[in-house]
């Protein structure tokens, strides 16, 4: 360990370029799953275990148009739709059923959603690891000691392009301030004539559209495999438990601390602690607010 | 309540045997011998558990065909019973009970990978069961002190250290001490891969090798960037990387995208994640091990040599354009049997147990013969190069190797 902050720092600290460059690329699409997870979470009260393996998906429908010569920029929009109605029909089969339930009902009701959808797609695709060539090329800098793929640098900027479109619709749309409105108070919203099933189902379906966009965007830069959505939950719910809900810029911030995190980790602990190091920052922000909200409670009299 | 049924059953079973024939009544039905394996025909394990199972299919099609086995004078045909273990560990020790207890069967076949075989093979060896495995090489498998399990295959502590043989004749021969040579490497954090691990550390402290990167990797872990972030900074001369298919699929990707340009690369599962066809310009160099060749100069009766295996075995199952040697080594092992039946004549299970451990034969899959432990001591892991032009070229010496690679970037 003393070894490699000695690397890091004094033999080569150029690597820390790369660890950083590397951490604000993988933190741009944990933040849109994030993004998506708070969403669900602030205006439904649902804690969506199917979060992960709604990227997946997103990526495997990413790998499946790529088969057919649609590359993968081109998939986005059309990964989006598709993943936009697939959340619809979950809705409607799954969380409509379990939304006034308490809150295990609906961790109950994602987890199994979750298990399906793993075992759905390992039916399709197979166990095996399958990835796309988006051959984008690859920039080199610091004598290529730091490599920039153009496949990471795309896929930020699809990030930033599609967060931009989520913050303008919710803030200008009338859905939008419809949804905002339903996350405040949903009897008050019912009350001003909101249909809040509608707006329920909608955000649930924007969730949706939104972990098929991170997935594409997995699809370029990572690897994709049936079961590696447990990892993308994981992530998004330690996010969303340090930023809180309905706080996008914080969703932002620690998304992207949380690549750094786990870059640094990978790098000074070794890799086995890389995945490690997002729970560690998870039970490290649980703690705090433990601490810090210890003052303002008080006993139910 | 099944269960409770499944138990008392399998109890009045093996009284019974046990009472009136004194546990020498064999499975054998009429003139056919069954077999039993438990294979992972759904779930993670089920693409090389279907490579398996055709495997033995094909090899029982073929002994069938040409006169089956031949015990006390009498010619048996062989049959497999087969249950899917859904590739849950639990499921596969489960269904080798009920296989030996209920089925009756009194001979088996191995499931698919370490983990599976290190499940079903307490349960064999409490029934005193014999196995012949073809797709479990951990090493941990064979230090148990089983008895009545016999593997084919090359065992994990072979799949990498030997680079570090030909990477030190290579050092010799270029005038360079083996001992100045540093190595990077990432296991996978799994019994497999860190038994892989274990044979390559001990391979280099023979050498004085240093050891300046030692990963492992999570089992969930998409992204080793780190690991060769690192690797990019203490330019070592080796890179060695396991962790089955997405192990190697997450390693071409990378060091790839991140043009890593360690003089020499190896890597497990190289043609099960088909690297060479996805990742053409990093894979160019990468040297793989495989427990097979598919034109190794190696023949027997029932399959002729490698190479007519190999061509027999697409005709019968045209989908395969490239026969993984998973499916090689599983058609061995039911040869193996075969010969261990003639060789014993006789069906009782200690009998052939004896015969088995006496095994020593030539296969189109290499020769066998078992060490006191269980593993083939006769057939040495292989390894392969992978060309500009896409092929595999076999390395035997280090004069074959081209090294530094090349890498086209």
């Amino acid at each position: 360990m003393l070894d490699n902050l000695q690397l890091l720092f004094v033999f080569a600290p150029v690597m820390n370029v790369q660890m950083i460059l590397d951490g604000i690329f993988i933190g741009a699409v944990f933040a849109l799953a994030a993004y998506g997870l708070a969403l669900v979470w602030g205006v439904m009260n649902v804690k969506n275990l199917a979060q992960g393996d709604f990227v997946i998906m997103g990526g495997y429908l990413a790998f499946s148009l790529f088969n057919m010569g649609v590359g993968p920029i081109a998939a986005l929009p059309i990964v989006a739709a598709v993943m936009f109605g697939f959340g619809w029909i979950c809705y409607l089969l799954i969380i409509k059923r379990v939304i006034d339930n308490d809150m295990f009902v609906s961790l109950l009701a994602t987890f199994g959603l979750s298990l399906f959808l793993q075992q759905v797609m390992n039916l399709i695709y197979g166990p095996e690891v399958q990835t796309i060539d988006s051959k984008f090329p690859i920039l080199t800098m610091f004598d290529s000691f730091v490599t920039v793929p153009m496949a990471k640098v795309v896929s930020l900027l699809l990030a930033a392009g599609f967060a931009a479109i989520i913050i303008i619709f919710m803030k200008k749309s009338r859905t939008g301030q419809a949804i905002r409105a339903t996350a405040q108070d949903a009897r008050a919203a019912r009350v001003l004539g909101i249909n809040t099933d509608r707006i329920y189902a909608f955000t649930f379906s924007l969730n949706a559209a939104i972990c098929g966009v991170a997935g594409v965007l997995v699809s370029i830069i990572w690897v994709l495999q049936p079961f590696y959505g447990i990892v993308y939950s994981l992530r998004t719910f330690a996010i969303v438990t340090a930023a809180g809900l309905g706080n996008l810029p914080a969703v932002i911030g620690v998304s992207f601390a949380l690549g750094w995190v786990e870059q640094y980790a990978g790098i000074i602990m070794g890799a086995e602690w890389q995945i490690a190091a997002a729970v560690m920052v998870l039970i490290g922000v649980l703690v705090w607010r433990q601490i810090q909200l210890r003052r303002q409670r008080q006993v139910v009299r | 309540m099944y269960k409770k049924y499944s138990i008392a059953f399998g109890a009045a079973l093996a009284v019974s045997v046990a009472g009136v024939s004194g546990g020498a009544m064999a499975k054998v039905e009429g003139d056919t011998i069954i077999l039993g394996s438990a294979l992972s025909l759904t779930g993670k394990y089920s693409t090389n558990g279907f490579h398996t199972q055709k495997g033995y299919d094909f090899a029982v099609d073929r002994i069938n065909s040409m006169g089956g086995v031949k015990v006390g004078g009498k010619s048996y045909k062989l049959a497999i019973t087969y249950y899917d273990d859904e590739s849950t560990p639990s499921r596969a020790s489960q269904l080798t009970e009920r296989l030996i207890q209920q089925d009756g069967v009194e001979y088996m076949l191995g499931p698919y990978s370490t983990t599976m075989t290190k499940a079903v093979a307490p349960v064999t060896e409490k029934f005193k069961v014999p196995m012949v495995e073809a797709e479990g090489a951990s090493r941990s498998l064979f230090t148990q002190g089983y008895r009545y399990m016999f593997a084919v295959l090359s065992t994990s502590e072979y799949y990498l250290a030997p680079v570090l043989d030909i990477m030190a004749d290579k050092a010799k021969a270029m005038g360079k001490n083996p001992a100045d040579l540093r190595i990077s490497m990432a296991f996978e954090n799994d019994g497999f891969s860190l038994d892989v691990r274990a044979g390559v550390v001990e391979k280099a402290k023979e050498y004085g090798m240093k050891i300046v990167i030692d990963d492992k990797l999570p089992a969930d872990l998409s992204d080793m960037s780190a690991t060769l972030t690192k690797t990019k900074a203490l330019k070592p001369d080796i890179l060695l990387v396991s962790g089955h298919s997405k192990g190697a699929a997450t390693a071409a990707r990378q060091i790839e995208e991140m043009k890593i340009d360690v003089p020499l690369i190896a890597y497990t599962h190289c043609e099960a994640a088909k690297v060479q066809e996805k990742f053409p310009k990093s894979a160019q160099g990468v040297m793989c091990p495989t427990q097979w060749l598919s034109n190794l100069p190696k023949k027997d009766d029932y399959f002729g040599d490698a190479a007519k295996w190999n061509a027999d075995f697409k005709r019968a199952y045209p989908e395969y354009k490239v026969v993984p040697y998973q499916t090689a080594q599983a058609s061995a092992a039911v040869l193996v049997f075969k010969d261990a039946f003639e060789r014993a004549n006789s069906f009782d299970r200690d009998k052939v147990r004896d015969a088995l451990a006496a095994t020593d034969m030539e296969t189109f899959y290499g020769d066998i013969k078992f060490a006191p432990e269980g593993n083939n001591i006769a057939k040495p892991m292989f390894y392969r190069q992978i060309q500009a032009d896409a092929s595999y070229k076999p390395i035997i010496t280090h004069e074959d190797m081209v090294y530094p690679r090349k890498a086209s970037y």
